[in-house]
């Protein structure tokens, strides 16, 4: 089935995200763990500085889970650049055994989603998923030089700078990894790169319809849906396409890329890039859901799986969508309770 | 058969539902900026005309052109010019300056790759498409020249 449960408890320990200054003035500042002051690291060039950024965020979560790099089995990541370097060079500093993933911007649900089933079958103890994408490197691959004086289509969005991590373990904690599913990958034919909300949209639909049918659940038992970078237009293209089905998004809904910016920011549709849902998860979401605001959250990473080669000869975007399904735990206190009134008997 | 429909049903859902870019905003802007752009190359062809009285008209255009071409570059280097770009659109990349920017800012960008695979093979990469329409729409107009 495409939904795993999870069968042990398998828990999200800790998270810590990073972002860069234009992220860092955004509505969720309050919630990142750092923010940076200069994306540029003090690095020389854009591709170090995302190294940078995400050994970084790797060693944070690390340091905030009170664990050592010795603890961690694996590291599960991915990032935007070609030939996932990123993770790759960060798993050379951290010598860290590595698991190398791509799924776009839908990254961060995969490498959890993959973490808590290695730990879940007693694969692993501890293992730390995260991704991280940087604006200006991004652009580089993906788009025009940075100083090119070109204009941008409404429909175009943001990759974001920044990004997050996420300890998966058998310890546990106040946040629990109840299921994952892995999305189909789907194009309905959207072959405009401005646009990749729209072509995103109809696998975070086919993802939630998946996971919430799966689960036996409603919309409604979920405290707070969030896609990871549809956007504006993508998200209201996924409520229309979910209402078509018979399924209504309420207001427990939201998309990270949404959620990034502040409303005068010239940012268009919104934030985009891995980073995306991996620095709202790990920050806004994971403390909600720590102070139990959050009971039960839905996190749908969603990622478009095309290239520039692709883009430039014609073809159409395939989207893709993960889900990871979170819920807070209550501490389990009557236990010492339990051990009194067992030691009073005795007495 | 019926993906095809599908997608081209969603297509044009997602067309109707896209924001459009604003035509008349954009056209200002754009006439504005480049309006200034033209009026500042007109205002140092006077200037030159004035302190070089010995110099030719296409001598005293050069040098102009080589003036906006370089206050560009510099502006791109600083940071300025894409902020420009954004604001004025068509108005800054129909003049000269366009040219110059779309040449400067790939050097900028991909000089970290080293001079001959950065800076000498992507300079190109924007003003290229433009440099071969130009070459192969003059060679088109000289043939056609040559027989009338």
């Amino acid at each position: 089935m495409q939904t795993i449960k999870m069968k042990n408890n398998v828990y999200l320990l800790n998270g810590y995200s990073m972002v860069g200054p234009l992220e860092g003035r955004g509505p969720l500042r309050e919630y990142f763990d750092y923010i940076l002051k200069d994306d540029t690291l003090k690095e020389k060039t854009f591709e170090k500085a995302e190294r940078k950024l995400l050994q970084s965020i790797i060693t944070g979560a690390i340091d905030k889970a009170n664990l050592k790099i010795g603890d961690i089995d694996f590291f599960f990541g991915g990032d935007l650049l070609n030939q996932i370097v990123s993770s790759s060079y960060t798993a050379r500093e951290l010598e860290i055994p590595f698991v190398g993933l791509y799924s776009a911007c839908a990254t961060m649900a995969e490498s959890l989603a993959l973490s808590a089933i290695f730990v879940d079958n007693g694969l692993a103890n501890n293992i730390v998923a995260g991704t991280c994408t940087h604006f200006s490197s991004a652009e580089r691959q993906y788009r025009f030089p940075l100083e090119l004086g070109n204009q941008r289509p409404p429909t175009a969005q943001w990759t974001i700078t920044g990004g997050g991590a996420s300890i998966v373990s058998n310890i546990k904690s106040k946040v629990r990894i109840n299921a994952v599913t892995f999305g189909k990958v789907i194009d309905f034919g959207i072959a405009d790169v401005n646009n990749m909300g729209a072509a995103m949209a109809p696998s975070a639909s086919d993802t939630i319809k998946a996971h919430i049918s799966n689960m036996g659940k409603k919309i409604k038992d979920y405290d707070f849906i969030a896609t990871g970078d549809l956007g504006k237009l993508g998200s209201e293209i996924l409520i229309d396409l979910m209402e078509h089905d018979g399924v209504k998004l309420g207001k427990n809904y939201a998309d990270c890329g949404c959620m990034m910016y502040d409303k005068t920011e010239r940012v268009f549709m919104g934030g985009s890039g891995a980073g995306c849902s991996a620095s709202v998860l790990n920050s806004y979401i994971l403390k909600k859901l720590l102070k139990g605001e959050f009971k039960r959250v839905l996190l749908v990473s969603t990622g478009a799986l095309m290239s520039t080669t692709t883009s430039q000869q014609g073809e159409t975007i395939p989207g893709i969508a993960h889900a990871v399904e979170l819920e807070y735990v209550t501490p389990i206190k009557p236990v010492k309770k339990a051990i009194k009134s067992k030691e009073k008997k005795n007495d | 058969m019926e993906k095809e429909k599908r997608n081209a049903n969603y297509n044009l859902y997602v067309e109707s539902k896209m924001p459009k870019t604003k035509a008349w905003p954009s056209l200002f802007k754009a006439f504005l900026l480049g309006g200034l752009i033209c009026a500042i190359g007109q205002g140092l062809f006077d200037l030159y005309s004035y302190l070089f009285p010995n110099l030719a008209e296409s001598e005293v255009t050069t040098c102009m052109l080589m003036t906006i071409i370089f206050i560009t570059c510099f502006l791109t280097g600083l940071g300025i010019y894409d902020v420009v770009g954004a604001w004025g659109g068509a108005g800054s990349v129909i003049p000269i300056t366009g040219f110059s920017n779309s040449i400067s800012s790939p050097a900028i960008e991909f000089k970290k790759e080293g001079i001959i695979y950065g800076i000498c093979v992507k300079m190109f990469t924007i003003a290229g498409p433009v440099i071969v329409c130009g070459v192969v729409g003059s060679i088109i107009c000289g043939i056609a020249g040559f027989f009338i």
